[in-house]
């Protein structure tokens, strides 16, 4: 991208002096804005490090006496435990569905037969439905006809969680893949077709080699939304052992007033570390992510 | 081009079938007997579990709540399967706490979604200036969409604080002395979260402009400026116009996001119940699946009621792109 800023815009105007302002104008507002989208996490930092929360201004940093580490120690240790679980659940449920659309998606798009929209639709319907619609018999499932937590303990409802996690992102994985293996040429499948290739090994050989941008992008997408999840652990688990990071964080300082909002913020931070740590790192995969 | 290829491709592997001589002829003519394609066969094992799996936990669970919605269970009664009517939603529309729900998703649906599409096509035309660091202009602002609601919940509660928060301390700072209770007032409390909402998501609505904006030819813009045409001009006459499959994708991802708004609800309060004038369906309704007592048959018809209202979104929408193609 050209970042020259010159001549290439379209607000060009020949008066040069007009665009100079017009230049200044818009990286001011630019500017504006991004403090304005980082305030409440930049408030929120500065209020995890400070002893007394209302000792200063909410968004400035703590003075020399009043810096602390203690609500970030408080809230490791509330979230310790929930941290581990989100990692039980978030890498197998995001490898799982991400594998599994992937699959799904080479078998609907780069497979020729008839009624492929007809399932592709039904497929792609389950991105937007609202999970209202099938929390009860979810819950009911789990907890009454297929109970793997009986046989594993309570951690068995990570299982469970994971199961579910992989289900309703079937969708959403294959639609990521399709949009990608749309364009793989059909000639070159041709080819290896024309050579006895099986449609497994098409697969494994020509469309697994091509998917791997596209894994990042869908691993990071999942993983995000796995991790951010609340309804689901709430509902198929509830507070527990086993619950992931987001249900004890929801409920933190939850009994306190403003006193707790140092504690809060850190548990915050700390409960979106791997997901602020991926986009920080893989932030065009995301962006790729959410725009498909 | 494509296309011509592939019906050459067909033509050829007429032909072809014809002379291979290895096991994969076999299941290829009884499939193209049954006219369903000629890789149907060889396809079922990609994607058929899959859709098994899925069309259970999807389909299969959304006809199982229908069937719980005509039924009267609850903490106190079985559910029995003789009794099947539609009381449930007779008695939700005689229900004010429904009603107000009902109220508040569409306001939060309607008034989040278009927030964002502005905030989201104003940020991408920033960005498509040709910006120094536009990826990283762009970075920070999709950056809260990353987060969970639950740590976009706990931000804004602070943001929101009535005696100590930024936005008060701000406030006050300007010389107002009785700044807004944003979470407690039952009146604009809708609004505060909608505000947080639409921060969390204008992101998304950008990114998505973005790609609107990059895909708009060139010469549309040389063509209107060798017409003399102004900059508003440009945007309302030529850009804007162009952005309608862009804005349609945006709406409909954006009330799927909204519809999630229970996560950022709950955590405000970290109990079933939202601040007061803040409940829509999706939380009355886990509160009444969950909570105690519970009415899991009323739950379940509210369940129903959000899938039609979400259904009346989605299947125009999924019309719409199976006929441009891109299903």
């Amino acid at each position: 991208m050209a970042t020259d800023s010159s001549d290439t815009s379209v607000f060009d105007v020949s008066n040069l002096s007009r665009m100079g302002y017009s230049r200044i104008l818009l990286y001011a507002t630019v500017v504006a804005l991004v403090l304005l989208y980082l305030l409440p996490i930049e408030t929120g930092l500065m209020t995890s490090l400070k002893s007394d929360a209302l000792g200063s201004l909410p968004y400035f940093p703590p003075g020399p006496s009043g810096f602390t580490f203690v609500h970030w120690s408080d809230a490791f240790s509330q979230l310790a435990s929930g941290l581990i679980n989100s990692f039980i659940l978030a890498i197998p449920a995001t490898v799982l569905s991400a594998f599994i659309g992937s699959i799904t998606a080479y078998g609907l798009t780069n497979l020729t037969w008839r009624y492929k929209a007809a399932f592709l639709t039904l497929f792609i319907a389950g991105i937007f439905i609202p999970y209202q619609a099938v929390l009860i018999p979810l819950s009911q499932f789990w907890a009454i006809y297929f109970p793997i937590h009986n046989l594993f303990g309570t951690y068995g409802q990570l299982i469970e969680l994971i199961i579910s996690h992989v289900a309703y992102g079937i969708p959403i994985t294959l639609l990521l893949f399709r949009t990608y293996y749309k364009d793989i040429p059909t000639e070159m499948l041709e080819a290896a077709e024309l050579d006895g290739a099986s449609a497994f090994g098409i697969y494994r050989r020509i469309i697994l080699p091509l998917s791997g941008p596209m894994f990042a992008v869908t691993l990071i997408y999942q993983f995000t939304q796995v991790w951010n999840d609340l309804l689901f652990a709430l509902v198929i688990m509830g507070p527990g052992p086993a619950s992931p990071v987001t249900i004890p964080l929801a409920q933190l300082g939850a009994s306190l007033t403003n006193v707790g909002f140092g504690i809060r913020m850190a548990g915050a931070f700390i409960a979106a570390f791997p997901t602020l740590l991926v986009y920080i790192m893989f932030g065009d995969q995301f962006a790729e992510g959410v725009a498909t | 081009m494509i296309e011509q290829l592939r019906d050459t491709y067909r033509k050829l592997t007429g032909n072809t079938d014809d002379l291979r001589t290895d096991g994969g002829t076999a299941t290829e003519r009884t499939s193209s007997r049954f006219d369903m394609g000629p890789d149907f066969l060889r396809s079922l094992p990609f994607w058929l579990p899959p859709f098994l799996v899925m069309g259970f936990f999807v389909y299969g669970a959304i006809g199982w709540n229908f069937l719980v919605s005509l039924t009267d269970y609850n903490s106190f009664v079985p559910p029995t399967y003789s009794h099947l009517d539609f009381e449930m939603y007779t008695r939700a529309f005689s229900d004010p706490t429904f009603i107000a729900a009902t109220k508040n998703t569409f306001v939060l649906l309607v008034v989040f979604t278009v927030f964002c599409l502005l905030v989201g096509l104003g940020l991408a035309i920033l960005i498509d200036q040709k910006i120094r660091f536009e990826n990283t202009f762009r970075t920070i602002y999709l950056l809260p969409m990353s987060l969970s609601f639950v740590v976009t919940a706990q931000f804004w509660l602070w943001m929101y604080n009535y005696s100590d928060g930024p936005i008060n301390v701000i406030i006050r700072g300007i010389g107002i002395q009785n700044p807004p209770h944003w979470i407690s007032d039952p009146s604009i409390v809708l609004g505060s979260v909608i505000l947080a909402l639409v921060w969390q998501f204008s992101g998304y609505a950008m990114v998505v402009y973005l790609a609107g904006l990059r895909a708009i030819p060139n010469d549309h813009f040389e063509a209107a400026r060798v017409d003399g045409a102004s900059t508003y001009r440009l945007y309302r006459r030529v850009v804007i116009p162009q952005l309608k499959g862009a804005t349609i994708s945006a709406s409909v991802v954006l009330m799927v996001f909204g519809l999630k708004a229970f996560d950022f609800l709950y955590s405000l309060t970290g109990s079933y119940y939202p601040p007061k004038g803040s409940d829509i369906l999706a939380t009355m309704m886990v509160r009444q699946a969950f909570g105690s007592p519970n009415n899991t048959a009323y739950a379940a018809a509210i369940g129903i009621m959000l899938f039609l209202l979400a259904l009346v979104v989605i299947a125009p929408y999924l019309t719409y792109q199976y006929k441009r193609g891109e299903l």
